[in-house]
């Protein structure tokens, strides 16, 4: 084999993908400074028990692992920034009110996620600890969606569900953790007919009620009058449909379509309220998730109400229509300074200018250029290059 | 555009009277058709025929909305990024162990003994005998399983069963049932969020001609 191929699933960025996640992450690095987030930095690799804090064994399998010749500790690659941030926000920051953190930053998977997917996603994302209420859902939930719109996505559709509801079924029916993981894993699915099968001993109210979760998706209004109807009036329940409501009222005008799910329940494990994913037609998957998880932060000692959302710049990238690049201004190869003035005046207002090195001539048109620097009378001019 | 994905013969067949119940008519059949791709009487709706093994992945990946695929084979996909809301009650058949007439399978399993498989059902298989606690070595085969154990390839099968003939044929019992299968709907969860104002009437026009 040629040893310039490369693994599966792990691909180079070409110049013209390098060039439009690059722009499409300050973008998103800028709208979120602006919003008082700060940018952190985490390591590619720290010890395994710090970056596998959520028990998932999903994420278990899909982290990359080595001995670390230092300490003889299993050292991890990481396969998600999430519990980075959190560990600098439970330890590092130490404080006591509203932190919000931002990141951007390669993450390694052993399998990818999917057949369309890289084994190296370029993980941008933003995290808001120390708020508990709807407010802090709301800002980061908004934040996804204008971070998506700047990055040229659009037709964005948002989908909400809430971990709270399910949770709440499990805990009032004293539902042990073998058949919780069971009657999970069924709903992720929307498998109706294992439901049916699960639910079997449990007392009516809570049947009825599981499998209703089953058919509660589709467009936000329509679902939350039924969910209403047929969920138990319980607080937690209640408390939970409230939030959904409110989300897809003020989400709507940033959103092509706002639907609600109630069998959603990604991340369960570490999620404890809302959660939410953007879905874009040109996508078989999310391109963008996010949601509450209050006590990942426990896992490092000090357990803090966190939101925030990720999404992969890569798998955007995929996503956005071609454009035509801008293309440079050849300049001949001289030390003359008005030549040099000229160059630099043209690169301080934006433009590209590619020194023509000698000797290259037959190559021109390598170079990406369709204008020229020309010197006419006595003046370095900008001209149209005929190529 | 709706695009359903459906495995040739059994499983086509069977589900022609529920696409009728959702108002979905084929113009062509796939068996007298060689074309892959089958228009239907709705200018939104068209149908794609793929072996069945590969619907799960079409419609995992968008290539298709929907697909009909045997709870057999979508153990074998895992059933990642799929959702299966319905029964369709169709194609129904058993996955079973299969061994020889003379072979004592609950002698050989009571020993502990390794047992070689061969399966098209890797998964399936795997986990059957995990949970049994019996040590396997498995061997994937594409066809034929009945044929193992008599050449000597393997102690046992794992393969679905629907009248058994093939098995008394090939002088074979079945010894275990793993699981009943029939097909179920599978849907792309994208395109229920995205499409859910097409595909939702058409799971309901499924679900309600299943229940009758």
């Amino acid at each position: 084999m040629p040893n310039w191929l490369l693994p599966e699933y792990i691909q180079d960025m070409l110049p013209e993908e390098a060039w439009r996640i690059e722009a499409m992450r300050s973008k998103v690095i800028e709208l979120l400074r602006l919003s008082g987030y700060q940018l952190v930095v985490p390591p590619l690799l720290e010890y395994e028990e710090s970056l596998l804090i959520s028990d998932s064994q999903d994420m278990d399998v899909r982290t990359f692992k080595l001995v670390d010749q230092l300490s003889g500790r299993t050292m991890a690659l990481r396969a998600d920034i999430t519990p980075q941030v959190a560990r600098i926000d439970a330890h590092l920051l130490n404080c006591q009110g509203v932190t919000r953190l931002c990141y951007a930053g390669s993450v390694l998977h052993t399998q990818p996620s999917g057949l369309m997917r890289t084994r190296e996603p370029l993980q941008i994302g933003a995290e808001l600890y120390g708020h508990s209420g709807l407010e802090s859902d709301l800002e980061v939930q908004r934040l996804m969606l204008q971070a998506l719109a700047l990055t040229g996505v659009d037709g964005v559709h948002l989908d909400l569900g809430h971990v709270g509801v399910f949770r709440a079924l499990v805990q009032r029916a004293s539902i042990g953790a073998e058949l919780e993981a069971a009657l999970f894993a069924a709903l992720q699915l929307k498998d109706v007919p294992a439901l049916q099968g699960l639910v079997a001993g449990l007392p009516a109210d809570v049947q009825a009620s599981l499998l209703a979760l089953a058919q509660l998706y589709g467009g936000a209004e329509e679902v939350l009058q039924r969910a209403h109807k047929i969920l138990p009036d319980f607080t937690e329940i209640r408390a939970a449909l409230n939030e959904l409501e409110q989300a897809a009222a003020h989400l709507k005008p940033l959103a092509q379509g706002i639907g609600v799910d109630l069998a959603e329940l990604r991340g369960y494990h570490y999620h404890s309220g809302m959660v939410f994913a953007a879905y874009h037609a040109g996508s078989h998957d999310a391109i963008a998730l996010g949601g509450r998880y209050d006590d990942l932060g426990k896992s490092f000692g000090r357990a803090r109400p966190a939101t925030g959302f990720s999404m992969d710049l890569r798998q955007l990238f995929g996503l956005l229509p071609p454009v035509v690049q801008t293309r440079g201004i050849l300049a001949p190869y001289s030390n003359d300074a008005a030549l040099l003035a000229s160059i630099a005046r043209l690169r301080s207002e934006g433009h590209a200018v590619v020194v023509d090195l000698l000797g290259n001539a037959a190559f021109r048109s390598e170079l990406n250029c369709d204008r020229e620097l020309i010197l006419r009378n006595s003046a370095w001019v900008v001209v149209e290059l005929d190529n | 555009m709706i695009t359903i994905a459906l495995s040739k013969g059994r499983i086509f067949e069977e589900t022609l009277p529920l696409l009728e119940a959702a108002g979905v008519i084929p113009l062509e059949a796939p068996e007298s058709s060689r074309k892959l791709i089958l228009s239907t009487n709705r200018a939104d709706v068209r149908l794609i025929i793929v072996r069945a093994s590969d619907v799960p992945t079409y419609v995992q990946y968008g290539a298709a909305d929907l697909g009909v695929a045997g709870k057999d084979v979508l153990n074998e996909h895992g059933g990642v990024g799929l959702y299966q809301p319905l029964d369709l009650n169709i194609a129904r058949c058993r996955m079973m162990v299969a061994v020889r007439d003379d072979f004592d399978y609950a002698a050989a399993v009571r020993q502990g003994a390794r047992l070689r498989v061969a399966t098209k059902y890797l998964q399936t298989a795997r986990e059957h005998f995990a949970g049994k606690g019996v040590h396997v070595d498995l061997i994937k085969l594409y066809g034929s399983m009945e044929l193992a154990p008599l050449v000597g390839l393997s102690d046992a099968i794992v393969d679905v069963v629907s009248s058994g003939n093939t098995l008394k044929a090939n002088h074979l019992k079945a010894v275990e049932e793993i699981a009943q299968i029939s097909s179920r709907l599978v849907v792309n969860q994208a395109s229920l969020k995205l499409k859910g104002a097409v595909i939702q009437p058409m799971l309901d026009a499924f679900s309600r001609a299943v229940s009758v």
